[in-house]
């Protein structure tokens, strides 16, 4: 589904990727961990198309397709969803308005009609239900005053009602109390499929213990140094980072 | 521009003190020095599209009725003239309303002892236009303890006629002691070439409450140059929102003065311009007495090669200690070409105050447009969205729910000709 080759990106002149490829089938789960400024969030924006992360070598294609080449909304079309680390506030536009608006552009992409408002309404009150949202949220500016667990948990409200392929998921878990963290294990699980395929950027194997990954990798210095299975989580959550940048080459870790 | 004025001076009918006023205006308006692009109130704003003549208005057609309703009584007049008889209005006990022309002697005794009691007329020059082409105006007098709790709905339009004709407004609102209030003064005329010159004063007496909104809808080649003046005694509220359209030129002064301590001052506004539209908001707030507070927002959204004007003014005089007052301006510029002059003023001389003020220019923010697509919308209907719900915050804050649900797809149109930008608006 999703294939990365030796990509590099940066940002404002710096070089954060380099040289990282990973390959996600249909229907996995991969997480991704690593010390901070490994390059973990720009690895998310780059594959959602964020203006400024410029990629100057490698490739990325999604489907079969050159997703290097789209825009920010035709990657989200094709199914590409990134739930962002730091949701953005938008005061001023309600989050039923900014939902419904999402969903219609992502129906209308794949030839499909757009939802009458009753029927919206409907699914939009299901999942913030699902995601332990009071439906008033809905009628609230975008993010606007939530808290950083109920900011996340929008996120996910989002990712259900646009039924990504590929839900890219930035540090979702941090902030997140216990509780939350279970909605938010629980919405993920729920929405997992042979068809769609989970990266989970993360710091801790917390979330691991409530979403079961299929493969763990290593991002460190802008590349995957070290990848495995769910047992490689608990691992660096017993010795640190430390001993897998001791163990890389020299020279191939920042 | 100075003789602009004399197509407008012709014979009217009407009672001996209004032609009185009439002249006493055009004496003050012939006296005074005309602004300049040198004269700092008007340094961004040109009266060169005021060197024209002009015709006193006729009376013209009803236009068909595409007007809203917002819940309470509704005048409506038309390139000056009053549509329908004011006494088919039903009014609490309590509250007059009356036209200048038709006041009897009580009631001109009473419009004579407030008029121009709240416009300076050595700072306002065109209240003094205003004043020297005045045919008729309107007078609300509510009397102490009275209550107009629907809002009176007074429509201006002005229609699309040659040659160009000029029109003049005026409103006085008097609230006695603890009356209450509600007005909503509206001009509209979408493809109209008209001058309109609208003066409102707003007088309220000691524990008076008042919402106030003057919406300015007209659009195209509409000019108006006008403005709303308030008098706050003694514990009085004046809630007044204002919201202007572009068009070839708009200009107008708030100006508030505090006359008795405890009074307060929510004043908001929007302005939405595009095209070559200008729009110049200039207020001032007078707090010469202690103890009263203001809450000042205006926010616009400028696009294409529009100018926006805005200079608001807060001034402390040496008595009004423990004043609090607050002033934001919000500008957001949507294309290259456009532009905004903002100028906030604090000037305090009172040394145990809270006061705030600040101005910023922003463009549309890429961090919140990117997250806006990554969801799937596309750019531009991010843009208006972003746009919409800049204002849109002000909107929300209005009491009268008729007046939101109006005003709603009004500015998402307003901000987009496109309607599948704005379909997910309002």
């Amino acid at each position: 589904m999703l294939k990365i080759d030796n990509l590099h990106a940066r940002v404002d002149d710096k070089e954060i990727l380099k040289g990282l490829t990973l390959t996600v089938n249909a229907g996995e789960v991969h997480a991704i961990m690593g010390p901070n400024g490994s390059g973990k969030s720009t690895l998310g924006h780059a594959l959602a198309g964020r203006p400024g992360y410029e990629v100057t070598a490698g490739s990325v294609s999604f489907l079969g397709r050159d997703l290097l080449d789209m825009d920010t909304e035709e990657r989200a079309h094709l199914g590409v969803f990134l739930a962002f680390q730091y949701p953005v506030e938008i005061p001023g536009v309600s989050n039923m308005e900014f939902l419904k608006a999402a969903v219609d552009a992502t129906r209308e992409s794949r030839g499909l009609e757009a939802l009458d408002t009753v029927s919206f309404m409907k699914l939009a009150r299901e999942a913030s239900k699902a995601v332990n949202l009071d439906a008033s949220f809905l009628k609230r500016g975008v993010n606007e005053g939530f808290s950083g667990g109920e900011k996340k948990r929008n996120e996910l409200l989002q990712m259900m009602l646009l039924e990504p392929q590929l839900c890219i998921m930035d540090e979702t878990d941090s902030g997140l109390d216990i509780d939350a963290l279970q909605v938010v294990a629980g919405g993920v699980n729920a929405m997992r499929s042979a068809e769609r395929s989970f990266v989970l950027i993360t710091h801790y194997q917390r979330l691991l213990n409530f979403i079961e990954p299929d493969f763990v990798h290593v991002l460190s210095g802008g590349r995957i140094v070290r990848s495995g299975d769910k047992s490689l989580a608990l691992e660096l959550e017993e010795k640190g980072y430390g001993w897998i940048a001791d163990s890389a080459a020299p020279g191939e870790v920042a | 521009m100075s003789d602009f004025i004399s197509g407008l001076l012709v014979e009217r009918d009407g009672p001996a003190w209004l032609e009185a006023r009439r002249e006493a205006g055009l004496a003050r308006w012939r006296a005074a020095e005309k602004p300049t692009r040198r004269t700092e109130a008007w340094k961004y704003t040109s009266l060169q599209l005021l060197e024209r003549d002009f015709n006193a208005a006729t009376p013209a057609a009803i236009p068909e009725d595409g007007l809203p309703q917002f819940g309470g009584a509704r005048l409506v007049f038309v390139d000056g003239f009053l549509q329908g008889a004011i006494d088919d209005i039903a009014l609490p006990p309590g509250v007059g309303l009356v036209r200048f022309v038709d006041a009897d002697p009580g009631q001109a005794a009473r419009i004579a002892d407030h008029i121009g009691t709240a416009v300076a007329s050595d700072k306002h020059l065109f209240a003094n236009l205003n004043d020297a082409t005045l045919a008729d105006g309107l007078f609300l007098d509510v009397a102490a303890g009275a209550q107009l709790d629907e809002p009176l709905h007074i429509v201006h339009v002005t229609t699309d006629r040659e040659p160009a004709f000029s029109v003049s407004q005026r409103l006085l609102v008097v609230l006695g002691d603890n009356a209450e209030a509600s007005v909503i003064e509206h001009f509209s005329g979408e493809s109209t070439a008209a001058f309109t010159s609208g003066i409102t004063e707003l007088l309220l007496g000691a524990g008076a409450r008042m919402q106030h909104c003057r919406l300015h809808l007209e659009q195209g080649g509409a000019m108006h140059i006008g403005g709303v003046h308030a008098l706050l005694q003694r514990d009085s509220l004046l809630d007044s929102f204002h919201l202007a359209l572009g068009s070839d030129l708009k200009r107008i002064d708030v100006t508030v003065e505090f006359a008795g301590p405890g009074a307060h001052c929510d004043l908001n506004g929007i302005y939405l311009l595009r095209g070559s539209e200008h729009v110049d908001y200039h207020t001032c707030i007078e707090h010469a007495v202690p103890h009263c507070t203001t809450d000042e927002v205006f926010r616009g959204v400028i696009g294409d090669e529009a100018r926006g004007v805005f200079n608001g003014r807060i001034h402390i005089h040496p008595d009004a200690q423990k004043t609090r007052a607050e002033l934001s301006n919000r500008n957001l510029l949507t294309s290259a070409g456009a532009e905004i002059n903002t100028k906030p003023e604090l000037e305090i001389y009172a040394d145990d105050v809270q006061c705030a003020h600040g101005a910023t220019v922003a463009q549309l923010d890429e961090g919140v447009l990117y997250y806006l697509r990554t969801r799937g919308v596309g750019r531009e209907e991010a843009e208006v969205m972003l746009s919409y719900g800049f204002i849109n915050e002000l909107i929300e804050a209005l009491v009268h729910e008729p007046l939101r649900d109006f005003l709603h797809p009004l500015l998402a149109q307003r901000l987009s000709r496109d309607p599948l930008l704005t379909r997910h608006l309002a």
